[in-house]
């Protein structure tokens, strides 16, 4: 008997080390990360988050025009992306057809499973030219004039830049939003529902007296996860936003964001600084997607607290 | 007697008619997108298919040729990172599922790895670069390798931890009533139970790690000829991809296209299978 006592617990070790290698990896990655920045963050100090310029000749970096450029064009995903997830959530819980509900549902799935850089490549060579030819200039000509958000529909209108790479990210995140509320919507407990409907509400009334009130939190945590994921996309971007390092509010002008930097310029750095630089945007963007996924995990737990059933 | 007509009726009623078509109108917007980009990658694609591929190296700019070393660097690859990721990812799963039901670590393992799960790709590059491609001075297949199973943990203990909690604590009660040391039920009874599940998640996690490019990039790099050597750069189609389609030569882009149909049809049809696969299981248990 002793020897299967041995082997037990040479067992439960094994399986102990490498479910310990998790944090490992979390904090190897934070340490690699921040000794790889360290050159760039000495130099530059706190003004590596609040100055745009970026330079390789004079070796002047800062980090803000890419982090704008993440933010931005995650936003414009998030505005395109949250109103279509809930709509197709809703019709997929509520709407649709019995037999129509599981083929569309998977139609989604497979939406997120297809790689990033295809949606980069489609965006480039198809989608760019129709946003150039058709879409851009309407928009310049009708809201273009308006004050205030005029400002934001200035540039050339040539396909390439914030917006497009904002549209293109928010196709990408619409599956994984709408997975989630689809998920969470079905956990509204069915008597509720069935007493609503008995009450005699119509079916938007239930959806929105009873399924969102009850999934609200759950709800935002899945967007929230689609944030997560808009922030470190990188190939869909990379293709589209046009690369270059300066800010502008004027939505058709290219830009940058920290992922499609690192994308580009990484293996043609020249210079520790200018690597070291690199390393930094990337210990930025891991540390904002950390706390921004945290935020959805945590939000999405307290559903699983008040339903009693995991996900 | 004539009903006098009731509007706040007819206004609920029109609401609700209003937000159900919005509802129909956002599905048909969202699998709008999804027809469009599959049918662009499978009309260009197919059109760029030819025997050559599969034969001939990647070209120089204005050449023919074929993306031979690319589908074998990825091969290579993904193979590797699935043979490094599946058995870490299955011990650290059942390490979860059997040992740490209630424990407060492991409901922070749990957290720290669903926060993997979605962490940006790109990210991992840079810290195999770090870890590795800095160390022995050169990129290397390895590195590009690791920095895939890296992806691919998260995935596979993700789903391990899951199917092993639908295993019946009976069917260990039983084991272990029997005289059976504990790991002998783990091995011999639960992963024999839960092992289409567990399947599944290798699938997926292959499925997530075929398309990564963004990792790739600072880790395997590229490599214009033929090489098996896992030390070495290597070719790979995902950043052939990015190369080509970047570019401005028409025969690139053709390749690029082809690249893009081919592991878009290999994702799909893995993901297709491990939900198929997801399915059997659910009606299993």
């Amino acid at each position: 008997m002793p020897r299967q006592q041995w082997a037990d617990k040479t067992f439960y070790l094994v399986t102990a080390t490498f479910a310990g290698l998790v944090l490992v990896l979390l904090v190897g990655i934070l340490i690699s990360l921040f000794i790889g920045g360290w050159q760039a963050l000495q130099t530059f100090g706190f003004g590596f988050l609040t100055t745009d310029v970026w330079n390789p000749v004079t070796e002047q970096f800062g980090a803000l025009a890419p982090i704008y450029g993440t933010l931005v064009s995650s936003i414009i995903a998030l505005i395109m992306a949250i109103p279509i997830s809930l709509g197709i959530a809703i019709f997929l819980t509520e709407v649709s057809p019995h037999w129509l509900r599981r083929p569309i549902g998977t139609a989604v799935e497979l939406l997120a499973a297809v790689p990033s850089i295809i949606y980069g490549m489609w965006g480039l060579f198809v989608f760019a030219p129709v946003l150039s030819e058709y879409v851009q200039p309407w928009l310049q000509d009708n809201l273009g004039g308006w004050p205030v958000v005029g400002a934001l529909f200035q540039g050339p209108p040539i396909g390439i830049g914030m917006l497009p790479a904002g549209i293109i990210l928010g196709i990408m995140i619409i599956p994984f939003i709408t997975a989630i509320m689809r998920d969470v919507f079905l956990t509204t407990p069915k008597f509720v529902k069935e007493s609503a409907y008995a009450m005699g509400a119509t079916t938007w009334e239930v959806v929105r007296h009873v399924v969102l009130p009850h999934t609200r939190v759950a709800v935002t945590g899945g967007i929230f996860l689609g944030l997560g994921r808009a922030l470190g996309e990188t190939m869909a971007i990379t293709f589209v936003i046009g690369n270059t390092h300066r800010l502008h509010v004027a939505l058709f002008e290219p830009g940058n964001s920290i992922a499609s930097t690192l994308a580009n310029e990484f293996t043609e750095a020249v210079g520790e600084l200018h690597t070291s630089s690199l390393v930094a945007l990337g210990l930025v963007l891991f540390m904002i997607t950390f706390v921004v996924l945290s935020l959805a995990k945590l939000l999405l737990m307290r559903l699983e607290f008040t339903s009693g059933s995991r996900h | 007697m004539k009903k006098p007509i009731d509007w706040r009726f007819l206004r609920r009623r029109s609401v609700n008619i209003f937000n159900l078509t919005g509802s129909v109108l956002a599905t048909v917007f969202g699998l709008f997108w999804l027809t469009w980009i599959l049918w662009t990658t499978l009309s260009y694609g197919i059109s760029a298919i030819d025997w050559k591929l599969f034969v001939q190296n990647t070209p120089a700019p204005g050449n023919v040729g074929g993306l031979a070393n690319a589908i074998v660097g990825s091969l290579i690859m993904v193979g590797l990172a699935t043979v490094i990721g599946t058995p870490v990812g299955i011990l650290a799963g059942t390490w979860l599922a059997e040992f740490g039901r209630k424990k407060a670590i492991a409901s922070i393992i749990r957290f720290i790895n669903d926060i993997l799960l979605s962490a940006p790709s790109i990210i991992m590059g840079l810290f195999v670069y770090e870890l590795v491609v800095v160390k022995t001075r050169h990129f290397s297949g390895l590195a590009g390798a690791l920095a895939l199973a890296i992806i691919l943990l998260p995935v596979v203990i993700r789903t391990t931890e899951q199917m092993l909690r639908l295993v019946p604590n009976t069917l260990r009660e039983a084991a272990l009533a029997l005289g059976a040391p504990r790991w002998k039920v783990i091995t011999l009874i639960a992963y024999r139970a839960a092992l289409s599940g567990i399947l599944t998640g290798v699938l997926l996690g292959v499925a997530r790690i075929a398309g990564e490019t963004a990792p790739l990039l600072f880790t395997a790099l590229n490599n214009q000829f033929w090489s098996t050597d896992i030390d070495k750069p290597m070719a790979n189609l995902p950043v052939v991809i990015f190369q080509f389609a970047m570019s401005p030569y028409e025969e690139w882009h053709a390749l690029a296209w082809a690249g893009a149909l081919l592991i878009t049809v290999s994702v799909l049809a893995l993901s297709i299978l491990a939900r198929t696969l997801l399915r059997n299981v659910r009606m299993e248990s």
